[in-house]
């Protein structure tokens, strides 16, 4: 069993050191949950990613932030631009490593791109929204250039981009568990996601996860889970 | 070799003059909710230093609590330090309030170590006037200089040779190194004389480089062996202002910079400096210098910070010292510098060089959007989902330093009526107006034994279209600070799935409903 986890510790490490990739090769790590939506099991170095949801349909959030979380834990740095509401204890939930999370406030609309590419060259991850403004076509076009060049991922959330993304995932659909007709709590929430895209990533593709699940972790969904629903309590009534 | 006779003047509670509160009335300078500096008068009710601030007050209620403004101590410093000009050209700042300047010119000049000192003692006592007074001392070496000026009433001269039977009977903590005291202090090894009655060898060899100079510093020595190669010339870096700036700002804008260049050229030659010598020049020609020293190496935002209080020194300071024309060029020369005992950068992909990049970085953006604007998150103990993390000014802060705020296990206590997680991934930061009614149209409200007038079906976000809500629960009260009647909040949480798939924390308060964050 010992030597099995060793071995398994020794091959990530083999592969994180493999001395020779491939620009398009250099991948950061993602949850393992969500390996299977992203080609080649992780998030392209260089590359733009739009998160975005039909009206009406939550978890754009979420899923960003378990996008960066394993990159996260293992060292990069992540920068949040217009994110002034972010729920950062759902963040360090997530598995965020706050202590790398860097938030930076909403630019005017003539700042940005300036802005944007500062922290392009500093950081790994970098999670934009583009508020209600939205961004310039050519601001957007230049980031995703320097991005490419300076191989970090750039996630857009939101409306308000002009340019097709590398990577474009839809949350098309979310149900949270747990919560009754006045009993239980929120619990765990199943998202479909999406996915369409340029190049290796043009085949569409459809999974489902748990975003969190009941042990407040990201999930596939397997068809066996099934939330406890708890059990209805007696509604409190004022008494003497 | 024995160390360096130095001389040092101390000036008492300088947070506290400096903010220009008198030395009889309790005060305390406070930073990051812990006392930094105390008033006599605020000692005699037992405030003392590291203290929480809660505490603090609580011992003396009358306490007024100041705000930690290293800046402004240091510009109020500045006259005083021009004033010692007078002795010597060789006047080292220490730290805003202290300062120390080796002796042997000095004292030949004037006659002597006592003369030396009584002229130090008049020159500080008149720059001060009435605001306080300041303790003089005179050892061999900085570190023994300052003890001497701390026991000092007002003025003291450890005869040369001297220094090592003064320190003996001093108690280990003296020595800033809380850890290593700690580990000593559990070997027996209480006094300063204790440490320095071992063999260096053996100290050297059982707590490594720290031990060692602490051993020296204990036995009167200096802390290093003195390098013996003064720094070469080409370590200097100056910035042109064009125009020459007679304001703090734009020159303290490139003092980042400035700072930022200086470590990287040490850097780059494996040094840090400990002592470095700051320098302007005006327009109309003037020269000003200053020397500033800290006990450790000088990181770059210790010297940005340093820089930026002396020019603040320079150019806030009365008509009477400060220049007559804009600054018009700045450099920093290192003055005394020591092998850099720092990180090695690790083999793939190290964080201190990604943390190093992303600082580069954040303080890029501050320079394109103002300061403020970059902020980092650190755990604060509480209920709400909005304060359980608070974010903090990313100036303030070190982002290549490890950062204990940032761990979620630096929360103590388990504040009951957190809501359970899964947590909202949007919080808004001003609660959203909303309004929930019952069936029959009427807001639901909950009575003062936490029970709902009737079951919530439906919600309109800031009046706009009305949503059927399919499942909630709650609802959670929440009474806090009941004893303060100016910060008392109640507030009654519902979580709300509405028919539209999304989940939101909503709270009523004061007879009103808000949206305070949604589960995205």
């Amino acid at each position: 069993m010992r030597s099995g986890v060793a071995l398994s510790t020794l091959g990530e490490l083999a592969e994180r050191v493999r001395p020779v990739t491939l620009t398009r090769e250099q991948r950061l790590p993602v949850l393992p949950a969500l390996e299977g939506l992203l080609p080649g099991a992780g998030l392209r170095r260089g590359a733009t990613v739009s998160i975005g949801s039909p009206p009406g349909v939550g978890g754009v959030t979420s899923l960003a932030l378990a996008l960066v979380a394993d990159a996260s834990r293992l060292g990069s740095w992540v920068a949040a631009v217009g994110l002034p509401s972010l729920g950062l204890v759902a963040a360090d939930e997530l598995g965020v490593a706050l202590e790398r999370l860097v938030l930076v406030a909403a630019p005017e609309r003539d700042a940005w791109g300036g802005v944007a590419a500062a922290l392009v060259d500093g950081f790994d991850l970098v999670v934009l929204h583009a508020g209600r403004s939205g961004v310039r076509p050519a601001d957007a076009r230049r980031l995703a250039a320097r991005a490419r060049e300076r191989g970090s991922v750039l996630l857009q959330l939101g409306p308000g981009w002009p340019e097709g993304a590398d990577l474009q995932l839809q949350v098309t659909r979310a149900r949270w568990e747990g919560l009754g007709d006045g009993h239980g709590h929120l619990q765990a929430r199943k998202v479909r996601v999406s996915r369409s895209g340029r190049g290796e990533a043009a085949q569409p593709r459809r999974a489902d996860f748990w975003l969190p699940g009941p042990d407040g972790l990201v999930a596939v969904v397997a068809d066996d889970v099934v939330v406890d629903p708890v059990a209805p309590a007696r509604p409190l009534r004022a008494v003497g | 070799m024995t160390a360096v006779r130095t001389l040092v003047v101390r000036c008492a509670d300088w947070p506290i003059v400096a903010a220009g509160v008198a030395l009889d009335v309790p005060a305390a300078v406070v930073y990051a909710n812990r006392v930094v500096a105390t008033s006599p008068a605020a000692r005699q009710h037992d405030v003392v230093q590291h203290q929480r601030r809660r505490e603090a007050q609580s011992r003396c209620p009358a306490l007024e609590v100041l705000d930690h403004d290293p800046a402004r101590d240091a510009r109020i410093f500045e006259p005083i330090v021009a004033a010692l000009d007078a002795l010597t050209p060789r006047v080292e700042i220490a730290l805003p309030g202290q300062v120390a300047f080796p002796t042997r010119g000095p004292s030949r000049f004037f006659g002597g170590d006592d003369a030396l000192m009584a002229q130090a003692h008049t020159i500080v006592s008149e720059a001060l006037g009435e605001r306080g007074g300041c303790q003089v001392g005179i050892a061999d070496g900085p570190f023994a200089a300052v003890l001497a000026a701390q026991a000092a009433r007002p003025t003291m001269v450890i005869a040369p040779g001297g220094t090592p039977a003064f320190l003996m009977p001093l108690p280990m903590a003296t020595l800033d190194r809380p850890e290593l005291v700690d580990v000593l202090g559990r070997l027996g090894l209480r006094t300063l004389g204790a440490l320095a009655a071992l063999p260096e060898r053996d100290v050297l060899a059982r707590f490594g480089a720290e031990g060692r100079e602490a051993w020296r510093l204990a036995s009167g020595l200096d802390e290093r062996p003195p390098a013996l190669a003064p720094p070469p010339d080409d370590l200097t870096v100056s910035v042109e202002l064009d125009p020459p700036a007679d304001t703090v700002a734009p020159a303290a804008f490139l003092a980042r910079g400035l700072a930022e260049e200086l470590h990287q050229r040490l850097w780059a030659r494996g040094s840090a400096c400990t002592r470095v010598v700051i320098g302007a020049e005006t327009e109309h020609g003037e020269h000003l210098e200053r020397v500033w020293r800290a006990e450790g190496a000088l990181t770059a935002a210790a010297i940005a910070d340093r820089l930026r209080w002396q020019l603040d020194g320079w150019i806030g300071g009365s008509a009477r010292h400060r220049p007559t024309a804009g600054i018009s060029r700045l450099w920093l020369a290192p003055d005394e510098v020591v092998p850099a005992g720092g990180r090695q950068l690790g083999f793939w992909g190290s964080d201190a060089a990604t943390g190093d990049r992303a600082r580069r970085a954040v303080a890029r953006v501050q320079g394109l959007l103002g300061v403020g604007s970059v902020a980092v998150p650190e755990w604060r103990g509480s209920r709400d989902p909005a304060t359980q993390i608070a974010l903090v000014a990313a100036e303030a802060i070190d982002l290549t330093a490890e950062r204990p705020g940032a761990q979620r296990d630096r929360v103590l206590g388990p504040w009951p009526g957190r809501l359970p997680t899964p947590s909202p991934a949007w919080v808004h930061g001003e609660p959203t107006a909303a309004e929930v009614v019952d069936a029959a149209g009427e807001r639901v409200l909950v009575s003062g034994r936490g029970t709902l007038s009737a079951s919530p079906r439906r919600l309109s976000v800031t009046g706009g279209p009305w949503a059927d809500i399919l499942a909630w629960a709650g609802p959670w009260p929440l009474e806090e600070r009941w004893w303060d009647t100016a910060r008392r909040r109640r507030r009654a949480r519902l979580q709300l799935v509405t028919a539209d798939g999304q989940a939101r924390l909503v709270t009523l308060e004061s007879g009103t409903w808000h949206i305070e964050a949604t589960y995205d």
